[in-house]
Formats: C-alpha cells, sequence, structure tokens
C-alpha cells in the first residue's frame, strides 16, 4: 500500500472518538505532529479485535509532536517531545481541518 | 537467615490465593485444556512456551547494547533494523518489529506503552510492575522530567527529552550512551553496566 505521507510532513490526528477497540491514544487526538518516519504496512487492529482480518493493511506512521502541543499549559520544555505510532486512516494534512480538542 | 535455616518474619504471612477464579482465570484453563485435548498442543508446548517467556531476561538486550557500543557498523545496523540486527547476535525477536532509539549528546530517550504494556519482551524478558501502573503510562507523557526525577534520573534542561509510545506494532529499546572511562572494556565486562531501566530509558547505564 502506497504511504500517503513522508517524513518531515506536517499532519494532525482526526479528532475523532469512533466506539471499539482504538490504539490512536485521546492525548494526540486533534494535535498537530511531524513524520517522523513510515514503519510499514500492517493490518488494522480495529478490525483485527473484532477477530476480523485486519485487511488491507494499512501505513503506519511515527509521528513526532513537541510537549508544547500536547499540553499547552506545559512551560519551559520547548525541547521536550513524545513520539506515537498512528495508522494512517487517523491523520490528515495538517491545515485541511479546523484545530480541535484543545 | 539465621544458622538454623529459618528466618525471621517482620511481615504478616501473604494469603493463599484460595478465592475462586476470576473470569480470565476460568477461561484460560477451558481453553488450554481444549486446545491440549483436541491434539493441537500438548501440556509439554504450553509449559515449555511458559518456561521460554520466563527466561528471557535484560541480559539479551544488554548483550546488544554491548555489542553497540564496541562496534559501530552493528550499531548502524541495529538503528536501521532492530530485529535483523538481533538475530545477527541468535536473539529470536518472534513478530516483535523492534525500534532502537538512540540517546545522544543532548537527547535522552524513554519508553511506555499509555495504552496497555507493550514491551520489547523478547528482548528485555517481562516488564516491572511500575511499567504497567497507570501511573507510570500516563504520568511519562505528561510530565517525563518529574518521572524521571522520581527514578532519580536527573536531564539537564537544555535536553531534549523523547518519550516514545508504543501504540501500534512497533517495540522499542533505549541504546544508552557509553560511559565515559570504559575505553578498551570487552562486551562482556560493557555489558554488566546495562540494566533493564536503562534500555527504558527511566535511568542511565551504571558508572564504571
Amino acid at each position: 500500500m502506497t504511504a500517503r505521507f513522508a517524513p518531515g510532513d506536517r499532519v494532525r490526528v482526526r479528532w475523532a472518538h469512533p466506539p471499539g477497540h482504538i490504539r490512536t491514544p485521546y492525548y494526540v487526538r486533534g494535535k498537530t505532529g511531524v513524520i517522523e518516519r513510515i514503519c510499514g504496512s500492517f493490518r488494522n487492529p480495529e478490525e483485527l479485535a473484532y477477530a476480523r482480518d485486519g485487511q488491507p493493511v494499512r501505513p503506519l506512521y511515527r509521528v513526532h509532536f513537541d510537549q508544547g502541543t500536547l499540553w499547552p499549559d506545559d512551560q519551559g520544555r520547548a525541547n521536550d517531545g513524545v513520539e506515537v505510532e498512528i495508522f494512517e486512516h487517523w491523520l490528515e494534512p495538517a491545515g485541511a481541518a479546523k484545530e480541535g480538542g484543545t | 537467615m539465621s544458622d538454623t535455616g529459618q528466618h525471621s518474619h517482620d511481615h504478616a504471612p501473604r494469603p493463599d490465593q484460595d478465592g475462586p477464579l476470576t473470569y480470565y482465570q476460568a477461561m484460560e484453563t477451558a481453553v488450554r485444556e481444549l486446545l491440549i485435548e483436541k491434539g493441537v498442543v500438548t501440556a509439554e508446548e504450553v509449559r515449555a512456551a511458559v518456561e521460554a517467556m520466563d527466561a528471557r531476561s535484560p541480559a539479551q538486550g544488554a548483550r546488544v547494547v554491548a555489542r553497540a557500543w564496541s562496534d559501530p557498523a552493528f550499531k548502524a545496523r541495529l538503528l536501521e533494523d532492530g530485529s535483523a540486527a538481533c538475530a545477527e547476535l541468535g536473539i529470536d525477536m518472534g513478530p516483535t518489529h523492534l525500534v532502537v532509539v538512540e540517546n545522544g549528546e543532548k537527547l535522552h530517550n524513554v519508553i511506555v506503552c499509555t495504552l496497555c504494556s507493550c514491551y520489547p519482551r523478547f528482548l528485555i524478558g517481562l516488564p516491572p510492575d511500575w511499567y504497567k501502573a497507570r501511573a507510570y503510562r500516563s504520568r511519562v507523557v505528561r510530565e517525563p522530567r518529574a518521572v524521571l526525577g522520581e527514578f532519580g534520573t536527573e536531564i539537564p534542561d537544555d535536553w531534549e527529552v523523547r518519550v516514545h509510545d508504543s501504540t501500534a506494532d512497533m517495540r522499542y529499546m533505549v541504546l544508552p550512551r557509553r560511559p565515559a572511562g570504559t575505553e578498551g572494556w570487552s562486551e562482556d565486562q560493557l555489558a554488566e553496566l546495562v540494566t533493564r531501566d536503562c534500555m527504558i530509558g527511566v535511568t542511565l547505564p551504571k558508572s564504571p
């Protein structure tokens, strides 16, 4: 499967709260980060959790977030960051949607 | 411990676990017995799998770190593809996709799984209880420096602390920096400095 994003791209995590087994943590939803690397393509855990085959496989990325983006009240740690694995269907190009979830 | 082979108790005896099975304990027993009964697995295979799981220890990870400190070409391969590099040392990573994150001049890495307890078990054994605790999982992404401080690890203000949240198919190991004063050390000597916690990233390696 062709990856939609490349390392260095700015992306926003969808601000969405579907039910089920979701491996996109709440604390990054609606937040903007940068693609750190493409991990490969993997079966979709949201399907696997219900004993379905998880196909088609989906690109998985590591996304870097600045601490200050995740926790706006966090002061004095400008350099710090968090990197999280996120499946492609949870990402959209930064700027494509209104910032949410803060 | 006294010469008589007894030891004094300063704690109450741990209660026997005589309560009823929990839902999942009963389910595990039922499924295991069915699989054995139907000839899918044998009791010996189940026992051996548990033994192999318990036998994995941080010593394997320490060997990988010591090799990376000693052999720059190996380190490059380890950072490129962690699982393949471990296989070179005869360490079977199973289905695990290992990502090795290297501490730098002013960069400190630390690992967590905020959603559950994902951990590089094939490389460093079973995770410690605190790694699975909600307090660690929720706090280390929110206030990593405070959490590191509670482990006795103070990271200078002008360094970057980078937290890696294992949310999907990757597993992580921190490659710490080689301690000063270890020039000329053998890999076995170096491995002695590498602890489980420094491969999780909550501490630094031991000093020589």
